[in-house]
């Protein structure tokens, strides 16, 4: 690789990761006979997360660049096929790789409304953005905004949203990292952030977007492998069938019979049941809330969005919306084959047993902190329900052990969920820093800036995101934690409409999206800090992570009306909504618009 | 912009907004109509899994990559047809 991408490199990329790959099998191989010839665990923990940090920062080494398109978007040669697996690791995160299967393991059905939200948004970005953001062809999100509603408010807007919905999301990154890290590592929270902070600027710092494609794709072979493999295990040993998605059918039969036998009144799979089992409308109404907000969500995420630039035409940029679903499926429909066998293992082989006698994975889990708790509380030495608390993440982590496998698999896992958590945090980066640098510096201040400047900024830019991100996820902001569900609702609230009505409305106006934008944003920011901060009553019984329910129709309604209120766009302006909506041809600019 | 006359060009988007609301309309079919009728479809049950909740668990996500790739082909065809498509 030079400074551009040359066209042998993306010709040998399927021999070039599938070496890599079976060199990271190989790797697991050779970790597993040194574990069997007694080498400590923390040494094979040690040995995957630098091993792996390693190679994501020789590839971003590998890939720095001094040419502008390279650097924003990648230089536009990613294949359909390998943009949709960097997509798929840009859009799992530490909290989808480690914490979802929990949330299945609690939630039942009612969080499948997770599983549905976080995969059918791409089907939006297929049909309604992605092929027109990508025959616009500019850097970033805001960069459509700017030149669509003509001017630079609509610019700034687009980079308040877009700020305020990815800050929250990378702090809490961040502070996944911290975790893993320190937990793998054995070292204190703050020096494994610190750990992680390196490992998210080396893949970054010098290539930009070129450099987290091509490390975003090597992390994804390594998290779906590690999703895959205890799961598969576990598959086989229970059921003799090695594929998970079909046998844990069995295991949700197990766990109704098992939940009748230990009086359970919520079952497993009941749809939209309230705490005492009993059918809820509003556990129905927040169950579709939470689906659509997610989805929609998911099509306004500017990181998400910007992996659609990189594509090397709007036919591949279509096909890698496919390949990216594909990609992201393969983890989603496992994640409830985790929840049902660590269901079903829970409550054949741990409820109601001895205390004295729970099973090894069990024991070892409850000596580490806060992960699961054991409490006799009337002290009969039998374990019941009510005395086994568990929290979501110890679902996955736990897996290799439940499924009897060696060490060296549970640190394959959690070297899959420092690739999950650090390449979101990548990709989450790289949005916030390339509207600051391109759409606030460039755009804004200094539309002069040479190449050089430029791409130093992007990058003192970088740094500077990236050094107030983890130092604000040191503080363990609790209340940050949870507003990282807050991302898709301020995005779908502040975006999709301006995005969506821009290709799709010619009759939509500047002056009717800023205001539709900005309308939509902040009743959906009104609802969220008046619920979470002062009390104020749920309307409809929504919860607020669903929110965007109410800014999503306001931002639509607001910019129809200021639209049909205000001048119709000039001629040259529905010529080149036009020239987005055609693949082939160039782009109709108007006049006097800076573009690159 | 291409070499489209305006009628053409009205004709090629009037094929191209069909085909969205097309799969649209299977989007909100998948995501919306059959998790409604989730309590229903549970009462189903095939090789262990409940329908309803084999339907959010699996069911929609698979539909959700087919729309994508029936998307990319089908746009595709129009693209051709108009003689649009890139090179």
């Amino acid at each position: 690789m030079g400074m551009q991408t040359s066209k042998s490199f993306v010709d040998n990329l399927p021999k070039i990761y599938g070496g890599y790959a079976g060199g990271f099998l190989g790797f697991v191989i050779l970790l597993a006979i040194l574990e069997q010839m007694g080498v400590p665990n923390k040494i094979i923990g040690y040995c995957f997360v630098f091993l792996t940090i390693g190679v994501y920062a020789y590839i971003g080494i590998l890939s720095r660049t001094s040419v502008l398109s390279e650097y924003y978007v990648a230089g536009r040669v990613v294949p359909p096929f390998f943009n949709g697996m960097a997509t798929g690791a840009d859009w799992m995160s530490a909290a989808s790789f480690i914490s979802m299967a929990g949330g299945l393991y609690l939630g039942g059905y009612g969080a499948l409304g997770y599983v549905l939200g976080w995969t059918g948004g791409y089907v939006l970005v297929g049909v309604l953005l992605a092929p027109y953001l990508r025959k616009f062809g500019q850097f970033t999100v805001p960069d459509f905004l700017g030149v669509r509603y003509e001017g630079n408010a609509a610019r700034i807007c687009g980079v308040i949203v877009l700020f305020s919905a990815s800050f929250t999301y990378i702090v809490a990154q961040t502070f996944g990292i911290g975790i893993i890290t320190s937990r793998f590592l054995g070292i204190p929270f703050e020096v494994a952030l610190f750990v992680g902070l390196l490992g998210i600027l080396v893949c970054s710092m010098l290539g930009g977007m070129r450099a987290v494609t091509w490390t975003q794709v090597a992390q994804y072979i390594i998290l779906i492998i590690a999703y895959l493999t205890p799961v598969i295990w576990l598959s086989t040993k229970l059921y003799g069938f090695p594929i998970p998605e079909l046998t844990y059918g069995q295991a949700l039969n197990d766990i109704a019979d098992l939940e009748k036998k230990l009086g359970i009144v919520k079952p497993h799979i009941a749809a939209y049941v309230d705490a005492k089992g009993q059918f809820s409308w509003v556990e129905f109404n927040n169950f579709w809330a939470l689906t659509l907000t997610l989805m929609i969500g998911t099509a306004s995420l500017p990181h998400i969005l910007m992996r659609y630039f990189t594509t090397p035409n709007v036919r591949d940029a279509r096909t890698s919306v496919g390949w990216s679903i594909f990609f992201i499926f393969l983890l989603y429909f496992t994640a409830p084959a985790y929840a049902a066998f660590a269901k079903r293992e829970v409550y054949a082989n741990v409820i109601g047993q001895q205390i004295s006698q729970l099973p090894a994975w069990v024991q070892n889990w409850s000596q580490v902190g806060g992960l699961l708790t054991i409490k006799d509380g009337n002290g009969d030495g039998i374990l019941q329900l009510s005395e086994f608390i568990i929290n979501q993440d110890i679902i996955v982590l736990s897996m290799p052990e439940i499924a009897g496998l060696p060490y060296v698999i549970s640190g394959l896992v959690a070297a899959g969920g420092l690739a999950a958590a650090l390449s979101t945090a990548d990709g989450l980066l790289l949005a916030i820093a390339n509207a600051l640098s391109h759409d606030v510096y460039y755009k804004l201040i200094d539309p002069k800036a040479s190449t050089v400047r430029r791409l130093v900024v992007a990058r003192v830019l970088l740094v500077g995101v990236a050094i107030i991100g983890a130092a604000v996820a040191s503080t363990r902001p609790a209340g940050i934690i949870q507003m990282v569900a807050w991302a898709f609702s301020l995005a779908a609230a502040g975006l999709f409409a301006p995005l969506v009505l821009g290709i799709w409305w010619k009759r939509t106006t500047a002056t009717g999206a800023i205001v539709g934008m900005m309308s939509g944003f902040l009743v959906c920011v009104f609802y969220l800090v008046g619920t979470r901060y002062f009390d104020m009553p749920l309307w409809f019984g929504i919860r607020n992570i669903s929110s965007a329910l109410f800014g999503l129709p306001v931002a639509f309604i607001v910019t129809w009306a200021v639209s049909l209120m205000t001048q119709a766009p000039s001629k040259e302006m529905q010529d080149f909504v036009d020239s987005i909506r055609t693949p082939k041809g160039e782009l109709a600019w108007l006049k006097g618009q800076a573009h690159e | 912009m291409a070499q489209l006359s305006p009628a053409q060009r009205d004709a090629y988007w009037a094929k191209t907004s069909r085909l969205m609301w097309i799969i649209m309309g299977w989007w909100v079919f998948f995501s919306f109509l059959i998790p409604a009728f989730a309590v229903q479809l549970n009462t189903i049950t095939i090789a262990g899994f409940p329908l309803g909740f084999y339907m959010a668990a699996q069911g929609s996500l698979i539909s959700y990559v087919v729309l994508c790739f029936w998307n990319a082909s089908a746009q595709n065809k129009i693209d051709q047809e108009f003689g649009v498509a890139e090179d």
